[in-house]
């Protein structure tokens, strides 16, 4: 019965109106435009479990809207949560002090803290892999920049009396799968990134409370990795003395070991595979797409977006000439090490003819946007310099 | 479809009621291509996920691809196909969403 009448309550919510109705021709290739309730027309990848991808118009704002923020799912049974009845559950052996936490409890008994940063999903740009691989065929809009408020994870974990033997913290949402074979969707964190002063459990995005597509009543904010561990509709946490065994950690977002930098989640790694981590240094064009035409003499700038897994972007670099030269765009205001940083560049317009535009970003943790693509099996980590084609007419 | 959709709601406990809801507020309008094996394929998989999951993998896909993530939907999602069903489904899939060269 309870399972039902989730299922009815999802679908139910689900579509603002007549769901297919909203189709239309996006402007972007073939993508079709979808709306979820409560959102305006987004890329739609799938519908059920939603999958949902920002436009790159919607990506040129200094912060991504809620209205437009993309939306991933795995499982389909995503039930609307009842702020008033919701509860937060804290436990596992490694705590000496379980605890139960209303919304209310959350909001007034630990310090207010916000953030802003990117969520990037480790497949983000899937589709723009050469040879494709399977999974949901992303473009670049599998990401967003918000603001994010909410309470420390830190200070819940102290709270309950989280042990010095604490390996890994588990995470579970409201969100389960329709078949009882199917792994529901749980994700771990290393004990000491669980801890980090920066991990949230956010309550709120851009300043209202977080919608039901990304994550309500609460998610976690782990910035600086990737959206698979930003955990949403938050239930229940468990804090371990040894490795999570589950199928969203030991079978799924894994890359091969060694292939890409960043943080290494040891109690998960092996030989073969490692869990997919920290963002890499990346970049996007949001102020033109290749085929577009610029007048000739006509004041033009190229502008855009850089992030990196919140070491901070040191440059971003853009080549108008095949990459054979390369210059410094000014960069816009810092929003904070984990948030993107605005890059622009004045295009020269004075004589006509093919302009090939590339942008790289170097960020200070002492990596820079490769040229090839390290091929993996789930199509993860595209950071490759891009290329935009414009014409001066 | 319709049957499909019947069993679908059969295999996770709804009313024969409350599945079609489902489909005709959403999933109704994509149509698969015809062919031998269409139903059983639309029948089996639109339990857990909308059928536009098919052609969005298509580019990615070729037989191998397909017997994967057959195999996968059955041995790690759970997915109620037997290994007669799961022949005729590939056959499907491959004569119609194998997009990748």
């Amino acid at each position: 019965v309870r399972r039902r009448e989730l299922l009815l309550g999802a679908a139910g919510g689900w579509f603002a109106g007549r769901a297919l109705g909203a189709l239309a021709a996006a402007g972007e290739g073939q993508d079709v435009l979808g709306t979820l309730a409560g959102k305006r027309p987004l890329i739609q990848r799938a519908l059920r479990p939603p999958n949902f991808e920002t436009p790159l118009r919607d990506l040129a704002a200094a912060f991504t809207a809620n209205e437009v923020f993309f939306v991933r799912y795995h499982l389909a049974v995503i039930p609307r949560i009842d702020p008033a009845s919701w509860r937060l559950t804290v436990g596992g052996s490694s705590v000496g002090a379980a605890l139960t936490l209303s919304l209310r409890e959350l909001q007034h008994d630990f310090e207010r803290v916000e953030l802003a940063a990117v969520n990037q999903c480790s497949g983000n740009r899937r589709g723009l892999f050469t040879p494709r691989v399977p999974g949901v065929q992303w473009g670049n809009g599998a990401m967003g920049n918000a603001l994010w408020s909410g309470v420390r994870l830190r200070d819940v974990l102290r709270r309950a009396r989280i042990a010095p033997d604490a390996l890994e913290v588990v995470f579970n949402g409201a969100d389960t799968p329709v078949l009882p074979g199917t792994p529901d969707f749980v994700k771990s964190l290393p004990a000491e990134r669980a801890l980090d002063e920066n991990t949230l459990i956010a309550l709120a995005m851009n300043g209202r409370p977080l919608p039901h597509w990304n994550g309500a009543p609460a998610r976690l904010v782990v910035p600086g990795w990737t959206g698979t561990y930003w955990v949403k509709h938050l239930t229940d946490i468990r804090v371990e003395p040894q490795a999570f065994e589950g199928f969203w950690m030991k079978a799924a977002y894994r890359l091969p070991t060694g292939a890409f930098p960043g943080y290494r989640f040891a109690s998960q790694e092996t030989k073969e595979t490692t869990p997919i981590t920290e963002i890499l240094v990346n970049s996007l064009i949001t102020s033109h797409v290749s085929g577009e035409r610029l007048r000739r003499g006509a004041a033009a700038a190229l502008a855009g977006k850089a992030w990196d897994n919140g070491a901070g972007i040191e440059g971003v670099e853009v080549s108008t000439d095949g990459r054979v030269s390369w210059r410094d765009a000014a960069l816009g205001k810092d929003l904070g090490r984990y948030a993107w940083r605005e890059f622009r560049m004045p295009l020269d317009t004075s004589s006509v003819g093919a302009v090939n535009v590339a942008v790289r970003a170097r960020s200070r943790n002492g990596t820079r946007q490769p040229d090839t693509l390290t091929v993996n099996p789930a199509g993860y980590h595209d950071n490759i310099v891009q290329t935009v084609m414009l014409e001066v007419v | 479809v319709k049957g499909a959709l019947i069993t679908a709601a059969l295999l996770v406990g709804l009313s024969a009621a409350a599945a079609p809801r489902i489909a005709a507020a959403a999933e109704e309008p994509l149509v698969l291509a015809d062919g031998p094996g269409r139903d059983l394929t639309i029948g089996r998989c639109i339990i857990c996920h909308s059928v536009e999951y098919i052609p969005g993998n298509a580019p990615a896909m070729n037989r191998s691809g397909w017997q994967k993530s057959i195999q996968k939907m059955k041995e790690r999602f759970g997915a109620p196909i037997t290994d007669e069903e799961s022949k005729q489904i590939l056959d499907y899939l491959d004569a119609h969403y194998s997009g990748k060269s």
